[in-house]
């Protein structure tokens, strides 16, 4: 596949899996200002998800449309970063899966702002004023969290022990980041990599959070391998274009 | 409607009750802080609660399709309205506390099973097409009664109703952009949306509550200006618009008694099965144990983080105290 | 039950150079959470540029039922008001 193509999956999937994750909170939230505000994340990151897949469908050039690309592909060709597929144990757990990926998020899309890719660029410059806002609340609510409750905080803690081994897979990068590197498409994606354990640092310091010391990384999702809870993400999210596949919505 | 079968206090006619009165029948919005007899602001609490609650319940029906959302536009524009619902919750619990009863009181009550919310959202969503059933027809009953309700003599409710019918305007016409897009494609779409009416039709039609024959509640309030307009006259409204909507779509009102009456200008249509209705009010509805407990879950499991933010913000006041 | 969040009066700047105005309130832990809920709930259809959050039991207001004598002298007043001078239409705009 065309780097570039396989670039905007990996971004647009991550996007597309975390607002559907996002979204299941509809209702479901502690407070009703927090339904509301996971609900306009969720809905920023439908909105990314589809500039993502125009761009992988015009690179593409197959004529596959953004929803094509969301309902018609299986497991193994969804390229998004582990960390967003894993379950929606409890709101600590969303908390905290929101917070370790806008904190790679946002310094990706200010990478992005630089981008040789006009198409890139432009949508870059557009979510990163979404993602900034993001990560003040996310940031700011894993530091209240964490500096809360004797409860707040180990419901925080267990959930950053559960999630920090699959941030690593926000910034697994391969040939396809290092070809696009070379084309002038991508920047250094190194500073990504450092922005992120300066913020992370810096932020669980503050929560009283620890990174756990047996952060074994887990990677794979760049590639299509997934744990097992994406399989049923899908087949929740795909059931009814792929019930009627000619019917139009 | 949202609020069903609201009881009401009575008016007592001292004179301090008369001259609310007048005041009312003048048009003046009464406020938080104005006097008003015990009855008014009881009768407010009970359906600015009822209504506040069913806005909070009425994200479940809906919630349920928002991850199973056939097109990614379908997806975000489910969770935009979904998230309306929330709002308008919110709206109107913070009108009620003007009353004197906190939110979380409010709260308490609903998941207790004390308070009423409307019947509608006792029913399952069962398909895609449900999601416009419930734009098209239940929203539409809402805004029927709603839009009347941004004239009610208490200040705080009439606002939160005009902030609540601007934003509620794209809910119904996505509804029913749906049922267009269902009724215009295949077979099994069509099939659905007329399958999605058959189910949400009389229950749309109990929203509107009872006869006002036997609506022992409705005088006081229209008198007090928190209710504009009798139950039927609304379901005759609804009615009205809603069967030519029906008819462009290709679609069968499942009321066999459904006729034209050109003498009185709208449609003579058959009675809903109020024995169900009550049911539902009881408690016996297809989902009411369904939408307690999901709410019920929410709360419970919400406290640790509700609790850990306050810990938070006391902490911090401690630390300022300290360091001033 | 565990204490509840305060309340908190939210006004918003619509456009810039109006003035801020009460859209409703909210409940959040504190001031930095109340600006942040209001972004989030009285915003969602870009409604405003600025946002002030002011706790609901801060607000001193007038007794109501004084409002009768508080703001009846204003009302003989009518020579304050423009429209009760009589300027001949040939002396132009005034």
């Amino acid at each position: 596949m065309d780097p570039l193509v396989t670039f905007c999956l990996r971004m647009g999937d991550t996007t597309l899996i975390l607002g559907q994750q996002t979204a299941a909170w509809c209702g479901h939230a502690p407070v009703l200002e927090e339904d509301i505000a996971f609900a306009n994340m969720g809905l920023d990151l439908i909105g990314q998800t589809q500039l993502w897949y125009e761009l992988a469908s015009e690179a593409e050039g197959k004529g596959r449309t953004p929803d094509d690309l969301a309902f018609f592909r299986t497991e193994r060709q969804f390229l998004n970063a582990q960390l967003v597929e894993r379950p929606n144990v409890d709101f600590a757990h969303a908390l905290m899966r929101q917070y370790l990926f806008d904190a790679w998020h946002l310094p990706m899309q200010e990478a992005l702002c630089e981008s040789g890719h006009d198409g890139i660029r432009e949508l870059a410059q557009k979510s990163v004023k979404e993602v900034r806002y993001h990560i003040d609340r996310s940031r700011d609510l894993i530091v209240r969290l964490g500096d809360g409750s004797d409860e707040s905080r180990a419901k925080m803690q267990a959930a950053l022990d559960a999630l920090w081994p699959y941030a690593a897979d926000l910034m697994a990068t391969d040939e396809v980041e290092a070809t696009l590197s070379e084309q002038g498409v991508l920047p250094d994606l190194d500073r990504v990599r450092r922005a992120f354990e300066a913020e992370t640092t810096a932020t669980l310091d503050r929560a009283t959070l620890a990174v756990p010391e047996n952060g074994h990384a887990r990677t794979g999702g760049r590639t299509g391998i997934h744990t097992e809870t994406m399989g049923y993400i899908l087949a929740e999210m795909q059931s009814i274009p792929r019930t009627y596949p000619d019917a139009r919505w | 409607m949202y609020a069903q079968l609201v009881e009401t206090g009575q008016s007592e006619g001292t004179e301090q009750e008369l001259e609310f009165q007048a005041k009312i029948d003048r048009g003046v919005r009464i406020e938080a802080n104005d006097w008003m007899p015990e009855g008014y602001r009881k009768t407010l609490i009970r359906q600015i609660g009822q209504h506040a609650h069913s806005e909070i319940v009425g994200q479940l029906p809906e919630g349920n399709w928002i991850t199973r959302a056939p097109s990614l536009q379908r997806k975000a524009i489910l969770l935009a309205k979904v998230q309306d619902e929330a709002g308008h919750g919110l709206y109107l619990y913070c009108a009620a506390e003007t009353l004197g009863i906190s939110r979380d009181e409010m709260t308490a009550q609903l998941l207790s099973g004390k308070a009423k919310y409307s019947s509608i959202f006792n029913y399952p969503t069962l398909t895609w097409a449900d999601m416009g059933a419930v734009g098209w027809l239940v929203d539409g009953a809402a805004i029927m009664n709603q839009v009347p309700l941004q004239r009610c003599s208490y200040g705080p409710y009439s606002r939160a109703m005009i902030r609540i019918c601007k934003e509620e305007s794209f809910h119904q016409r996505q509804g029913f952009d749906i049922m267009r897009q269902l009724c215009q494609g295949t077979d099994d779409q069509k099939a659905m949306a007329q399958d999605a009416l058959n189910r949400w039709w009389w229950p749309s039609l109990m929203m509107f509550g009872p006869s006002d024959k036997d609506s022992v509640h409705s005088e006081q309030s229209m008198k007090w200006g928190i209710k504009q307009n009798t139950n039927d006259e609304l379901r005759q409204k609804f009615v009205d618009q809603t069967v030519p909507q029906a008819e462009w779509l290709g679609l069968t009102v499942p009321d066999p008694e459904l006729k034209w009456n050109e003498e009185k200008g709208g449609y003579d249509f058959g009675e809903p099965d109020w024995s169900e209705f009550f049911e539902v009010i009881k408690g016996n509805g297809p989902c009411n144990r369904d939408r307690l407990e999901a709410r019920n879950k929410a709360w419970d499991d919400g406290e640790w983080f509700r609790d850990g933010l306050t810990a938070h913000a006391e902490k911090q006041q401690q630390h300022n105290i300290a360091a001033e | 039950m565990s204490k509840e969040w305060p309340l908190w009066e939210i006004f918003i700047r619509g456009q810039h150079g109006l003035s801020h105005r009460h859209v409703g309130s909210l409940h959040a832990p504190d001031a930095e959470m109340a600006l942040k809920n209001a972004r989030d709930v009285y915003t969602r259809r870009n409604e405003g540029v600025s946002i002030w959050v002011v706790e609901s039991n801060k607000i001193t207001a007038f007794d109501p039922d004084a409002a009768e004598h508080n703001f009846a002298a204003p009302k003989s007043k009518v020579y304050r008001h423009p429209t009760f001078f009589d300027i001949p239409e040939d002396v132009g705009a005034m």
